[in-house]
């Protein structure tokens, strides 16, 4: 797998795992929102997700989650597409528009405006979430009971 | 002959207007908002959504709503508006190894990488009603500490693997069957009761596991793992020729650890059962290991004793809650021709037993 599949694996999920509406309002905020044709109109649709039975396992399937995908191309040819779980039609457009323009020499303004504000708010929720978990951990010690000798 | 009876329109729409008016209640009192049901009757929604079969929180908050808080009428509503929707595809497996835990506790081992983290949890709680919720006012913040949140936390079961004593649960390469491309059919393999059992009434599937605990099909199973939280989902992208994560969802995943004296075709070792669900249902995910490895019997060469919790047909059959009420709720609509029928039956064979016994009266 090449750096840039990588590199755009990185930001489509990071989209895709960001709240309902962020992504939409960072590419409005940012200013870089171009004119585009659009490819496939936001679609809403389910996935089938798959478990492991007893988590190593063969496959299994779940259940169903909502998925809102849609295609964008800019005036420049380049294509973006967006996957974003829930049934939000904007926001599955919006990161579409996005995904196209980190193809484009505006990579750098969003990368800028966008990837690194959705990168430090999810490191921030993770993170916040698993301090609560810590200080649920159970610290178990052992009491002593009667003499030593 | 069959004469079709008409003139209920007015008065099914008159209900349904009463029927809306009685869900908003007494307009003094503020209306709840669908965000509100979703972040504060969370765990309605994650059961919605597990036997909806559909995950969308703010979808089960809505419909919850629309039901009046009525969850089975709530699944009803998620499992008829999943039927529009295109299916986009399958996702790869769940990477449960990976999970970002809220909660994960095992009932085997006290000491264990990863320690017992217990979570936003009702246990040893007190169960006594709370007045202080009935008034308004503030939470305070819950007590954090310091933790690398990107640590992968180790199945507990792979701490008994190394010593050989748990059966394996191996990679396999198979295509599963999908419940709701094809219908349920008897025999059901390993899978296609997973996926099942994953949807079943939650009472339901309690009640089953809870027999098997009482002796019926007893297979002493102890909680060897439970875990809460998110995990990402990962779907292949035809158009990209790769996959990528197209969101995250919570899950509750159980596996237990089951004492098995060996059979004519495995050794003695533990055995396991699994629960995977969706959201955080954490009674569900037990209860779901538990009819899981009781559902177990014929493949790991157990005897069959005839306990409900055996019978893969009886399980599979009933727990589907939309199924059982929709067969169920449909004997209060109008039989009116069917009754008839039966009536006149009951009138003849009447007249006919008293045609016989006349002459003894007569006497």
């Amino acid at each position: 797998m090449t750096n840039a599949t990588e590199a755009r694996q990185h930001w489509l999920g990071l989209m895709a795992r960001a709240p309902d509406g962020r992504v939409a309002a960072l590419l409005t905020d940012s200013g870089l929102a171009p004119t585009f044709d659009t490819l496939r109109a936001p679609e809403i649709g389910t996935v089938m997700v798959r478990g492991r039975m007893g988590a190593t396992g063969g496959a299994f399937n779940l259940s169903e989650m909502t998925v809102t995908r849609a295609s964008v191309s800019l005036a420049c040819g380049t294509v973006g597409h967006g996957y974003v779980a829930g049934r939000s039609k904007p926001g599955a457009e919006a990161a579409a528009l996005i995904d196209a323009i980190l193809q484009t020499e505006k990579s750098g303004l969003a990368r800028d405006a966008i990837l690194v504000p959705l990168e430090n708010e999810e490191t921030a929720r993770k993170a916040e979430r698993a301090k609560k978990a810590a200080a649920t951990k159970v610290d178990f010690f052992t009491m002593v009971r009667g003499e030593s000798d | 002959m069959y004469v079709a009876v008409k003139g209920g329109e007015r008065a099914i729409d008159n209900a349904h207007a009463w029927l809306a008016e009685e869900r908003r209640g007494d307009t003094s009192v503020a209306e709840l908002s669908v965000a509100q049901i979703r972040e504060q009757l969370s765990l309605a929604v994650n059961r919605v959504m597990a036997e909806g079969s559909l995950y969308d929180p703010d979808l089960a908050a809505l419909a919850i709503k629309q039901a009046r808080g009525d969850l089975i009428e709530a699944i009803f509503l998620i499992r008829a508006y999943r039927t529009t929707l295109p299916r986009f595809g399958y996702s790869e497996p769940v990477d449960t190894t990976r999970m970002a835990c809220d909660r994960r506790i095992s009932a085997t081992f006290k000491d264990l990488p990863g320690g017992q983290v217990l979570g936003p949890t009702f246990d040893y709680t007190h169960r006594l009603i709370d007045f202080a919720l009935a008034a308004e006012g503030e939470v305070p913040d819950a007590p954090t500490r310091d933790t690398d949140p990107d640590a992968s936390i180790p199945h507990v079961m792979e701490f008994l693997n190394s010593e050989g004593l748990i059966e394996e649960a191996l990679p396999d390469p198979t295509e599963p069957p999908d419940l709701t491309r094809e219908p349920l059919e008897i025999p059901a393999e390993r899978a296609l009761r997973l996926q099942s059992l994953a949807r079943s009434d939650e009472g339901f599937t309690l009640g089953m596991a809870y027999s098997t605990q009482r002796g019926y099909g007893r297979n002493h199973a102890f909680v060897g793992e439970l875990r809460i939280g998110t995990v990402a989902v990962e779907l292949d992208i035809p158009e990209l020729g790769f996959a990528i994560e197209i969101g995250e969802m919570t899950v509750t995943e159980c596996e237990t650890v089951n004492q098995f004296q060996g059979s004519k075709t495995e050794p003695p070792q533990f055995t396991r059962g699994y629960g995977l669900v969706v959201g955080q249902c954490e009674r569900k995910a037990i209860s779901v290991a538990l009819v899981d490895r009781a559902l177990r019997w014929e493949e790991l060469g157990e005897e069959n004793v005839g306990a409900p919790a055996q019978d893969s047909e009886f399980v599979l059959y009933h727990g589907d809650n939309i199924q059982a009420t929709g067969f169920l709720e449909h004997i209060k609509l109008p039989h009116y021709v069917d009754f008839q029928s039966e009536l006149e039956l009951v009138r003849k064979l009447r007249r006919e037993a008293g045609a016989m016994e006349l002459p003894e009266a007569a006497e």
